[in-house]
This record gives structure tokens, C-alpha cells and sequence, in this order.
């Protein structure tokens, strides 16, 4: 059953696998960096939630490298067909609009946790971060990576050209997942900048992935799973309705 | 006979441009079916409808009876088309895509069948090699396999040969035409006139979103008188009335059609009566050419508003 969704699937993850030093190991590299940089400046000054700067940055710079790297593969994967015209190939055979959905946000999920796992085993190196509710990482990653894939293919659907998606890219989901408290915790910003944070619903991803490393939080993580799970939710109904739409993939 | 294909007064609008302009057609099972028409007539338009790729405005389309949108599922798994443009997944080698395109019709362990239609489109050699660095025509060669992954009993090729190479086309062809023979239903769309013109048993002339001419390839020639008398004369104005009604002239050439070879000298002697200087004399063969000008300017006039 469902050949059609599993060969999708398939595809979609040989797609970026077949050019994981691209799409895996750059990433990976890149959050390595942050870390060394972060780390190197701050270690000896900042200790957040009592944890060790170093060791507070790692589940952070996991959950970010997921998270961009899920929304660039959905986001790009489709545009790259869609200016090709290769997409046709999924198009013209039966495959429902859900299954569709399903296995584009799978593929983006499991590249997400294939940079997260990158990150991870680079970063042991450094500190070794303990991991006190590992379910609750799980979820968060789960969720987070299907939100940002989902996302990533609204992003797909609705832009024409490259530029249109760098867009998407640079100004909503970098900003987006550098200012969710990735490198600090938001109870060391000015009572303004808090309130901000707390309308950023990629916050709470990582809030609430890094509660299952150290077992605390800025927010319950109760909260920040309501939160995210409320955002997959709406996002997945979005790009349910535009695929079963056949906005700009079906003229 | 069954009907394959069943296109039910099918409107599809872009903006104010209409590019179907209720269409209605029924191709039966086992037809070489060709679709002809210049340049956005709607040829592409009205397969993307039958593919999925476009959703129709009114009127309705379904593959052996599959509604194309009701019953999408069983109407594409019916359906195999070759689009037009010359697309590719660069990520992948032949043998790659086209286990992956048998995937998404939910078809595995299909390696049998990729095997045949790599030996008969002469890709054998090539399974292996990546998309990418294939040449123009061994790329057309594999869109047709990918739409023959899942055997459909019909077949659309959208301009299959625009840009292809005579050896290609010639092997593109034989094969076609032996999956025609084994009871698949194809429908061509295409510029080369003659190429329609030698596979087709029954064509669909498109223009402006309409369809201005339906019948059998043979009938549509006939329709045209097969041949012609083409003559120019020293003093035309000695042209006797009752040709004048018979043929039609341009810059100073008449045509006159012809049902058989047994009209051309009644005609000279009415001619030499007249007192007809002839100056130049040619019998023409009349193509599908022909009809398709021809067809595409008297339709002009009709449909003007």
C-alpha cells in the first residue's frame, strides 16, 4: 500500500542524500563554527539556566540547523522542479494531495535530524550535553522540523523564482530562528524584547527542545508544546489547502 | 469499440484568453489519434486537462471512463503522457528515474519491463548515466519511457519529435506505432504535418480553442479534392464564367480542384473554347498541409466576431 507516498518519500531523501555534503554536512559545519566562536567569547563570562555557556549553545544550534535545514529542503526542492518543470513528474501520476504533503514534510524532517544528529556528534567534542527527558527532545524536533517543512513548502509553492525564495529564506526564517533564543535565553533580554520573543513561535521550539537536554526552560515546556503543536497544526492546514488547491502546480 | 478518451465541451480560461473554447472530442480505443493546430490553438492546454496538469473551467474529461477529477487516480493510471518540454530530475541516472517513476503509480519490482523499454528506445547503454550529462534527444527518449512505466493503455505525446534528430524519429515512430498495433490507444499532437499525416488515422484540427475540423485522416484529404489543376493564363480576362465558378485564383493562379484525372481534359477543352491562352500548367498532389492552411483560413473567417 501507498507505493506512491513511499517512493515520494524515497525520493525526496535521495534527493538531498545524494548531495549531503551540501545539504548535511555544510550545515553541520557551519553550526560547528558557531559554537567554536560563541563558545571561545563567552564560556568564561555567561552561565545560563546555571549551565555552562558552551553547553547551553548546543541544543540550540541543533534545533536551528534542523529547523533551516528542513524549511531549505522542502522550499527547495520544489521550486528547483517547478523551474525545471521536472515537477510535472509528480504531478501527472496518482498521487493524492496529502500523501504529497506527507512525504515532502517527512523528507524535510528526516534531513532535519540528520543535520541535528551532525550537530550533535561535532559538538560532543566540545561539551558533552546531558540529555534528561529525551522524549521531549524527540517531539519537539518531530514538530518543529514538520512545521518548517510544511512552511517550506508554502514557500515552494508560492515563489516563481530563486530570488523570491531567498526572500522567504533571509527575511522571515533567518530572522526568525536567530531571534528565538538560540544563543540566549530570553530572560536576559529587556522586558520589550521578551514580549517579541514570545510571538515567535520557533521560541518555543527551541525552548522547549532544549528543556529535554538540561530539564529547565524559559516557559513550561507544557506550554511551548501547545504552542508548537498549535503552529504544525495551522501551517499543515495551509499547505493542505493550497496543495489540494492546485495553487500554482495546477494551472 | 470503447471510447479512450471522452473531452466533454471543455472550456479552460486564462484571464480573458480562451483557450478552450468548449471542446468536445471522442477518441476510441486502439486510434491514432492526431491533434493538430498552430501555435496556442490550445493542443497543450487541452492535455494538461487530461492530465491533471490544468483543471477545466466547465465541461467535463475522463480516460476509459475515469473522470480526470472525480476518479483522478484510476483516470492517470490509465493515462501515460510525453510533455512537451525536454524536463529532467538532474539528480538522478535513467534506470533511477524510471524505477522511481514507476514508484509514484505504485508500482515496484518493474525491472523487467524498464529493461524493454531501455532496449526499445535504444537507452540500454545509458541506464546507468546520470540525467545530466545526456544529449537533447537521449533525454526525449527517456521522458517517453518514463510515460510508458506503468503500460498505459493511452498515450499522449506532446510534440514528441520538436527538435529531435530524423534517426530518432524514425526509431520513436516504429516503436509508437507497434505500441499502437499492440492495442494502445495514442494521440499525437505535432507540427510535422506529414508526420501526422502517415500515423494518423483520424485527426482533430484546434484553433482558437475550438475544434474546426474532425475526421479521418484519409476523409480530411479527400475532403480537399486530392489533386489539383493549377494553371496561369496570357489573357485572364478570357476566363469563361463557368470556371470561374468551379476553381479560385490567387495572383492571377487558378486552382481548379479535382475529383479524378478524368476532369483535366474536359476542363482544357472548355479553356481552348474560350478562346484561353494558357501560360503556365501544374497538377498538385494535395497534403495535409493543404488542408490544414486551408482549414485554419476558412475557419478564420468563420469565427470572426
Amino acid at each position: 500500500m501507498m507505493v506512491g507516498f513511499r517512493t515520494l518519500l524515497f525520493k525526496e531523501v535521495l534527493r538531498f542524500w545524494k548531495v549531503s555534503f551540501q545539504t548535511v554536512a555544510a550545515p553541520v559545519l557551519t553550526a560547528m563554527l558557531y559554537l567554536m566562536i560563541f563558545s571561545h567569547v563567552l564560556e568564561a563570562h555567561a552561565q545560563v539556566h546555571g549551565v555552562p555557556y558552551g553547553a547551553f549553545l548546543i541544543p540550540g544550534l541543533i534545533m536551528m540547523s534542523a529547523l533551516q535545514n528542513a524549511f531549505a529542503n522542502s522550499s527547495s526542492s520544489l521550486i528547483q522542479s517547478k523551474v525545471t518543470g521536472s515537477v510535472v513528474f509528480v504531478l501527472l501520476p496518482p498521487i493524492s494531495y496529502v500523501e504529497f504533503f506527507l512525504a515532502y514534510v517527512l523528507a524535510a524532517v528526516l534531513r532535519g535530524l540528520m543535520v541535528a544528529l551532525g550537530v550533535l556528534l561535532v559538538t560532543i567534542w566540545f561539551a558533552l550535553p546531558t540529555v534528561v527527558a529525551p522524549l521531549w527532545v524527540l517531539l519537539f524536533i518531530v514538530l518543529g522540523g514538520g512545521i518548517m517543512g510544511a512552511l517550506g513548502m508554502i514557500a515552494g509553492i508560492w515563489a516563481d523564482k530563486f530570488d523570491q525564495l531567498a526572500a522567504f529564506q533571509n527575511f522571515l526564517v533567518m530572522p526568525l530562528t536567530m531571534l528565538s533564543g538560540v544563543f540566549y535565553s530570553i530572560h536576559s533580554l529587556p522586558e520589550f524584547w521578551q514580549q517579541v520573543s514570545r510571538f515567535n513561535p520557533v521560541f518555543y521550539m527551541i525552548d522547549g527542545f532544549r528543556f529535554g537536554f538540561f530539564g529547565v526552560s524559559d516557559v513550561p515546556p507544557e506550554s511551548s508544546l501547545a504552542v508548537v503543536g498549535t503552529s504544525f497544526l495551522l501551517v499543515s492546514a495551509v499547505t493542505l489547502a493550497l496543495l489540494r488547491s492546485g495553487y500554482k502546480l495546477r494551472s | 469499440m470503447r471510447v479512450a478518451v471522452a473531452i466533454d465541451r471543455v472550456e479552460k480560461r486564462f484571464g480573458s484568453l480562451r483557450a478552450l473554447d468548449g471542446v468536445s472530442l471522442q477518441i476510441a480505443e486502439g486510434e491514432f489519434f492526431g491533434l493538430l493546430g498552430p501555435n496556442g490553438a490550445g493542443k497543450t492546454t487541452l492535455i494538461s486537462c487530461l492530465a491533471g496538469l490544468a483543471r477545466p473551467d466547465a465541461g467535463k474529461l475522463a480516460v476509459l471512463g475515469h473522470d480526470v477529477v472525480g476518479d483522478y487516480r484510476a483516470a492517470r493510471r490509465l493515462l501515460g503522457v510525453v510533455p512537451q518540454e525536454l524536463v529532467f530530475d538532474p539528480f538522478f541516472s535513467v534506470r533511477e528515474t524510471l524505477r522511481i517513476q514507476s514508484g509514484y503509480f505504485g508500482i515496484r519490482n518493474n525491472e523487467e519491463w524498464i529493461d524493454e523499454i531501455l532496449a526499445n528506445l535504444d537507452l540500454t547503454a545509458k541506464a546507468d548515466t546520470n540525467m545530466r550529462r545526456l544529449s537533447g534527444g537521449m533525454k526525449r527518449r527517456v521522458l517517453v519511457a518514463q510515460a510508458l512505466v506503468h503500460k498505459p493503455p493511452v498515450i499522449v505525446l506532446d510534440e514528441p519529435t520538436a527538435g529531435v534528430d530524423v534517426e530518432l524519429r524514425q526509431g520513436l515512430w516504429q516503436f509508437v506505432r507497434r505500441l499502437n498495433r499492440n492495442g494502445h490507444t495514442v494521440i499525437l499532437t505535432t507540427h510535422y504535418l506529414e508526420e501526422a499525416e502517415s500515423l494518423c488515422g483520424r485527426i482533430a484540427m484546434l484553433k482558437q480553442g475550438r475544434v474546426v475540423a474532425l475526421d479521418s485522416t484519409s476523409n480530411l484529404l479527400a475532403r480537399f479534392a486530392g489533386q489539383a489543376l493549377n494553371l496561369r493564363l496570357a489573357n485572364p480576362a478570357t476566363m469563361p464564367s463557368a470556371l470561374r465558378a468551379r476553381g479560385s485564383e490567387s495572383d492571377g493562379t487558378w486552382t481548379f480542384p479535382l475529383g479524378s484525372q478524368r476532369e483535366i481534359e474536359p476542363l482544357l477543352a472548355a479553356l481552348r473554347e474560350a478562346g484561353c491562352v494558357i501560360d503556365d500548367l501544374r497538377l498538385t498532389q494535395t497534403d495535409l498541409e493543404d488542408v490544414f492552411l486551408d482549414v485554419m483560413q476558412s475557419s478564420g473567417t468563420e469565427a470572426a466576431p
